[in-house]
């Protein structure tokens, strides 16, 4: 490592050819040394910029400045105390436009390298023996007021464990059969990988909270069911659950997929293990992968294991425009990704029996700005190419999804889809119910829904505080035998 | 887990299931579905509810054994138990006293339809029902049927049970004979319900088909059951799965069931070769692998 304290610690990482054709961790992660150094580099500002631009408010000096001395289980403890998923976080925050971004050592030798000093910490924890010691801290009463939280993504899981902390007994209800939301169908397992989730999903039920699976709120149990069930509050989580197209002739051929649909097949179903897992996906040699996002590099790179030979991403803007990581950019390039900017898809064609083979594009080109601040993209007259492809992914981003508030009246919604909340309380129009991340929020990133799940958490316990809580009530004789069962826990801890 | 508590065979390759999932039994309607997921490596299907006991939290439906997961549901016994099942799921059907109601069932779409005439018929409406199978081995439910029905015609391929011929056949014939239907509901396979929206497309008269595209999640989010009706995208699982089979693109609807065939069929060889070996005695540890 050269001139100690004045350059960033780069991340270590797979080679891009051993990577590429499987679906293991592309990131290493620091060893303890390289931890040490880069933790030395910060400078432990008075106020921090970086807490303000952390959505859960992470003390991020204190625990740089326990992983510096050595002491790694006071620096998990730490980061625990304001985020419950640091594992994931360390991952897949984009912390160059959060903490890393506002970070005092950004202008000189590059900011302090905060996402992978968080994702040391919790994976140092994981590899210990401390792990879940904390649980049995937790203060949940058997007699607390019972809270519903639908969907199981990172506001979710946020918001459940900071309500479990609080004392509520909280109840999380997903539609899939798995728990984890976008973490679980959406980011691959080489971003994220599959134990790691699983771990952190374990924190937040050894904090008190239950997992229920295969429950679509809006279809298996309504809005109102879980309010007659006994929970005195809910907190939708449900997400961006709506897949975006294209709205072009030919997306409806065999072999085209909505990104979703892609990665929630292989991530979510295992499709990359068929025929072992049963659930098909068909890739073929050339895939197109249209889109600038996470979400369109994800897919990309996904194809790429899958055995595809040649994968394109078109994108109608240049490369500064897109809203992917710029690390994630990189990743993909080095794997052998193309790029085909200042491009957009015209139409997919097809062969005789309806299977896609190729995209039809139109050049584009860059002129004035838009009302996203961002260059408005124009076709270049006569420009035209075609791009041979056996799957087209389209991941052009997802809305949020309208299957709750299209059984629910009373749950008004802005003109976009998403949940009209309350911009303090991220109450919605129906009194005692909250809804945070993507289902509310335009953000879009992970941290900001967990940002969403935390304080619709603090809002959700004064609200429950006002309603006269009964977390400080005498039990009652016509308790349910589920509370009893409840109660022996209790004893025990 | 979901345990089976009741297995039926109706036909030759066709099941009726009954399976304790009381969340997905307290009030399914007719034209809802429930998705299941058999095990660990299991894939997710969607199968019709066609019954319901909510006392008993069970759901009962019914299934024909035609690629490797079917099969495998169909080789699972009462006592053992299925790993997932999510719903009701879909848009219940529109049930109301229309008056005159021909309801075609064509396969294991007698199943699908079954829930849909009783509801119907509870409504008040004159029910002539139809119902079409290969061969009449192959048919089920014809009792359950005609008890909710004030008229039963049954075709078979092959003439072995009814009248040779398409359950078009008949409702051509009925209404060319001046018979007015204010509604026409379907299911089955996809040629069968074309030809039935062919059928009455020149009377105008109101024709709802129940369709069965590849589902995933099952919530809108993936967007594989994709639709078109009327020159606009639907899913299937949220906006459906009945549909104005005169604004359905059927066509579009086929290719895109087969849209992974080659993989269903290579998973069901595999299936095969392996209960073949394990009928052989080839692997005595009952290991997956071959």
């Amino acid at each position: 490592m050269i001139s100690e304290g004045k350059t960033r610690v780069a991340m270590p990482k797979r080679h891009s050819a051993q990577r590429a054709r499987d679906f293991e961790e592309v990131a290493l992660g620091y060893s303890e040394e390289q931890a040490r150094q880069e933790a030395g580099r910060c400078l432990g500002c008075k106020k921090p910029q970086c807490v303000a631009g952390c959505p859960v408010a992470i003390d991020i000096p204190g625990f740089i400045e326990k992983i510096s001395a050595g002491d790694f289980a006071g620096a998990i403890r730490t980061i625990k105390q304001s985020n419950a998923l640091p594992a994931i976080c360390g991952r897949v925050c984009p912390q160059e436009t959060q903490c890393e971004q506002v970070c005092i050592l950004g202008k000189k030798g590059g900011a302090v390298n905060i996402g992978a000093l968080e994702r040391f910490a919790a994976d140092w924890e994981a590899g210990s023996a401390l792990e879940g010691q904390e649980a049995s801290s937790c203060p949940t009463r058997v007699d607390a007021q019972r809270v519903a939280v639908v969907g199981s993504g990172p506001a979710s899981l946020t918001c459940a464990g900071e309500l479990a902390k609080l004392g509520y007994r909280v109840t999380i209800f997903e539609s899939l059969h798995a728990p984890g939301g976008v973490l679980r169908y959406g980011i691959p397992s080489f971003r994220l990988p599959r134990e790691v989730l699983e771990r952190e999903i374990d924190y937040v039920r050894s904090l008190g909270v239950e997992i229920q699976t295969n429950v679509v709120v809006g279809k298996t149990l309504t809005l109102e069911d879980l309010f007659a069930e006994g929970y005195e509050a809910v907190f939708v989580g449900v997400g961006a659950g709506l897949p975006y197209f294209l709205n072009l002739p030919g997306e409806n051929y065999s072999g085209v997929y909505t990104a979703n649909e892609f990665l929630t097949r292989v991530n979510l179903m295992k499709a990359h293990l068929f025929p072992e897992y049963d659930t098909p996906i068909a890739i073929g040699d050339r895939v197109v992968v249209v889109g600038g996002g996470n979400v369109t590099m994800d897919s990309a790179r996904s194809a790429l294991r899958l055995g595809a030979r040649s994968v394109s991403v078109v994108y109608r803007r240049s490369r500064a425009e897109m809203p992917a990581r710029a690390e994630e950019v990189i990743n993909a390039e080095e794997e052998g990704i193309k790029f085909r900017f200042l491009a957009a898809p015209k139409r997919i064609l097809a062969d005789g029996r309806g299977s896609v083979n190729a995209v039809e594009c139109q050049e584009m080109e860059l002129g004035e700005l838009d009302e996203s601040g961002r260059p408005r993209p124009r076709p270049r007259k006569g420009a035209e190419f075609i791009l041979p492809a056996d799957t087209v992914i389209v991941a052009i981003g997802a809305g949020p999804n309208p299957l709750l508030p299209r059984v629910t009246p009373a749950l008004e919604t802005e003109t976009d889809g998403r949940l009209r909340i309350d911009p303090e309380t991220l109450q919605t129009s129906i009194p005692g119910v909250f809804a945070g991340g993507d289902i509310a929020n335009e953000e879009g990133t992970v941290i900001a829904a967990m940002g969403d799940g935390k304080r619709a958490a603090r809002a959700m316990d004064a609200y429950l505080k006002s309603k006269g809580g009964r977390i400080e009530t005498a039990r009652d004789e016509t308790r349910s035998t589920e509370v009893v069962t409840a109660g022996r826990k209790e004893q025990k801890s | 887990m979901y345990p089976i508590v009741r297995k039926e065979g109706l036909a030759p390759s066709v099941w009726l299931m009954e399976v304790k999932a009381p969340l997905v039994a307290r009030q399914p309607k007719a034209g809802q579905f429930a998705i299941f997921r058999l095990n660990e490596t299991g894939e997710r299907f969607p199968l019709t509810i066609a019954r319901h006991d909510a006392r008993a939290g069970t759901i009962t439906v019914v299934f024909q054994e035609v690629g490797k997961s079917t099969r495998q549901l169909a080789s699972l016994e009462v006592g053992q138990a299925i790993a997932d099942v999510v719903g009701p799921l879909g848009v219940p059907s529109e049930i109301a006293h229309f008056g005159e109601v021909a309801c075609l069932g064509g396969g294991v779409g007698i199943a699908f339809i079954y829930p849909e005439i009783a509801a119907l018929h509870n409504a008040g409406n004159r029910i002539t029902s139809i119902l079409g199978a290969r061969s009449g081995s192959l048919l089920f439910f014809v009792e359950e049927i005609s008890a909710v029905s004030e008229e039963v015609h049954i075709f078979t391929d092959d003439g072995s049970k009814g009248h040779r011929g398409m359950v078009t056949d008949i409702l051509s014939e009925l209404l060319e004979s001046g018979r007015h239907f204010q509604r026409v509901i379907a299911a089955g396979p996809v040629p069968m319900l074309r030809a039935v929206a062919e059928v009455t497309r020149p009377y105008g008269i109101t024709t709802i088909v129940s369709l069965d595209p590849i589902m995933v999640d099952g919530t809108g989010m993936c967007g594989a059951c994709r639709v078109t009706v009327g020159g606009e995208r639907k899913f299937a699982c949220v906006d459906g799965p009945n549909f104005d089979a005169h604004q359905v693109d059927f066509e579009e609807l086929m290719r895109r069931k087969r849209g992974f065939a080659q993989l269903e069929r290579q998973a069901l060889e595999q299936c095969l070769a392996l209960e073949r070996a394990r009928a052989e005695g080839l692997l005595q540890d009952g290991s997956r692998r071959l």
